[in-house]
């Protein structure tokens, strides 16, 4: 079946935010948000605003309804097999915290091993150096080629130390390096490990498919995929998900709570403690709607046509450097820098011209320090990216080297 | 708003001290050497100082980074030599500023302050300062 192509024209009419007249380059940090998406957040806080799963009125019943439906969008969008799977959190920190901390505390012991890769964010590290310490495992990172690219002979090597965990991320935020996750997965339950997978820079990107991934969790944030800051999704296994005790505890993830004795909760609401990210939850589930009207076969197709564009564009550009691998094999990122230009000098400038552009180090410093850069340029694309935005990135960078000539 | 001030924002003395940094490297032996750096975006700015007598006698600077946070080292350093320390000790933020002479966002204040902190630090013994 032939993919469609996106009518980019027509979605960025979704998006009031561009009637500011900004290039928007930074979807990999957020996305923008379009109409459905707010406009469903703005009919729960004006139509049925209240508190979900407690109350018998006809507007709580709306909200819950309306909060849940989000579960079986989000279930079927990922291919899991049930709704019972899928955990809402604040995002993918969140759901990587929940994971370190209800599963990690009762199955890491001293001395295990933890396989994490050089490539991934802050969030899928911290966590398991707080876990390590605290338990006194190790753990050992896997490491990038020239090309950016995770080294498969390092990992075949870790993974015959038999580790307890394997975590990475599907596509890497900072060098847009799409991993052979099916494959990493596969090899790492052959030897016992739990494996979890980043999502956060794959789900809004590329069909994502959990069975045929084979993990154990995976996990993603809606901000980054068109719906609102607050909510993501942890997705796991029925049964490792059975086996963890709670991580928060309180009001929701009870079922009875009496003064010597407390019983949790049936899945996913055991781990969902509180009153939730209701009307952002609903905001997610008209983000995987909208996502789905447009295919997520087309939007890895427009993504990948506009980073080819911006690839060719960019190794143009004289004194230049592109850090990872080629378009075929990355998301719509490209982390770059420029000879003598400091990239917070170069964001400055293409701020003056609503270039918006990411410096920094992508909150993956381990990566920078192998890369011997301190912080890169990121131009990110998304749906609605069009090629002009990268002529301005362009622009924006040729001022830049007028400017510091 | 925004548009002027950025216009102004990369002016000709700011890439000229980047490009060509003043009192630029070490000092053998120096009677204050400190160093700091800014994790976020990965600007370093050491100064190395030389005291006689309560004068500042000379100074060299070295790191690097953005721009902002290497000029305005160098512009530091030219107003420091000769300088009392005691006087040194009562420069503030707002006279880095004035110096640099650019409308700084909140973004990027940190890297023209940079080379104050380092100052401070260095000239009191200080663990830290407080940034604002
Ligand atoms: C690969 C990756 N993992 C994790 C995160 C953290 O996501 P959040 O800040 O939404 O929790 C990000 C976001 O920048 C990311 O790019």
């Amino acid at each position: 079946m032939a993919i469609r192509t996106l009518d980019v024209a027509a979605i960025r009419k979704d998006f009031p935010i561009f009637e500011t007249g900004i290039a928007y380059l930074d979807s990999a940090n957020t996305s923008q948000r379009p109409r459905q998406v707010t406009g469903a957040m703005l009919e729960y806080f004006e139509k049925f605003n209240s508190n979900i799963h407690r109350a018998a009125y006809r507007i709580a019943e709306e909200a819950t309804v309306r909060y849940e439906a989000t579960r079986e969008k989000v279930r079927a969008f990922i291919n899991a097999a049930s709704t019972k799977e899928i955990v809402y959190t604040r995002g993918t920190t969140e759901a990587i915290n929940l994971v370190a901390y209800a599963w990690g505390r009762k199955n890491i012991k001293q001395g295990d091993l933890i396989v994490l890769t050089i490539i991934d964010h802050h969030s899928n590290i911290v966590p398991w150096q707080i876990l390590a310490a605290e338990k006194d495992a190790r753990i050992e990172y896997v490491d990038i080629d020239d090309r950016g690219e995770l080294r498969r002979d390092q990992f075949a090597e870790l993974l015959n130390r038999g580790p307890k965990l394997v975590a990475f991320n599907l596509v890497s935020n900072a060098l847009g390096t799409i991993n052979p996750a099916h494959e990493m997965v596969a090899a790492a339950k052959r030897v016992g490990a739990t494996v979890l997978v980043d999502g956060a820079q794959s789900t809004p990107h590329q069909p994502i498919d959990v069975r045929a991934l084979g993990c154990d969790f995976y996990a993603f944030s809606g901000h980054k995929m068109l719906g609102p800051t607050g909510a993501g999704i942890l997705y796991g296994r029925r049964e490792v998900l059975e086996a963890m005790d709670p991580f928060m505890a309180g009001g929701d993830m009870i079922k009875t709570v009496r003064v010597e004795e407390t019983t949790y909760h049936d899945l996913p609401w055991k781990f969902e403690a509180g009153t939730q990210a209701i009307a952002e939850v609903i905001g997610l589930g008209a983000a995987v709607d909208y996502l789905n009207d447009l295919g997520m076969d087309a939007v890895r197709a427009h993504e990948l046509d506009i980073t080819e564009y911006a690839y060719e564009a960019l190794s143009d550009v004289d004194g230049l450097t592109v850090y990872g691998p080629p378009p075929s094999r990355r998301a719509g990122v490209i982390s770059f820098s420029l000879d003598g230009i400091h990239p917070h000098d170069l964001a400055t400038i293409a701020d003056r011209d609503q270039v918006c552009l990411r410096a920094g180090h992508h909150c993956a410093m381990p990566l920078m320090t192998r890369l011997g850069v301190a912080a890169t340029a990121r131009a990110s694309f998304y749906v609605y990216t069009q090629k002009d935005e990268v002529d301005r990135l362009v622009s924006s960078i040729k001022e830049a080297q007028r400017i510091f000539a | 708003m925004m548009a002027t001030a950025d216009d102004q924002f990369y002016r000709e003395y700011i890439i000229d001290h980047y490009k060509h940094p003043r009192n630029y490297g070490r000092l053998e032996h120096p009677d204050i050497s400190h160093e700091e750096d800014n994790p976020l975006c990965g600007d370093v700015v050491g100064m190395d100082f030389r005291v006689t007598d309560g004068v500042i006698e000379d100074v060299r600077f070295h790191g690097r980074g953005c721009a902002i946070s290497q000029a305005s080292a160098s512009l530091l350093t030219e107003r420091l030599k000769g300088m009392p320390l005691d006087e040194a000790k009562k420069i503030n933020k707002d006279d880095v500023l004035g110096e640099l002479g650019i409308d700084i966002s909140p973004a990027r204040i940190k890297c023209a302050l940079l080379s104050l902190k380092v100052l401070k630090v260095g000239a009191y013994g200080l663990a830290d300062i407080d940034e604002e």
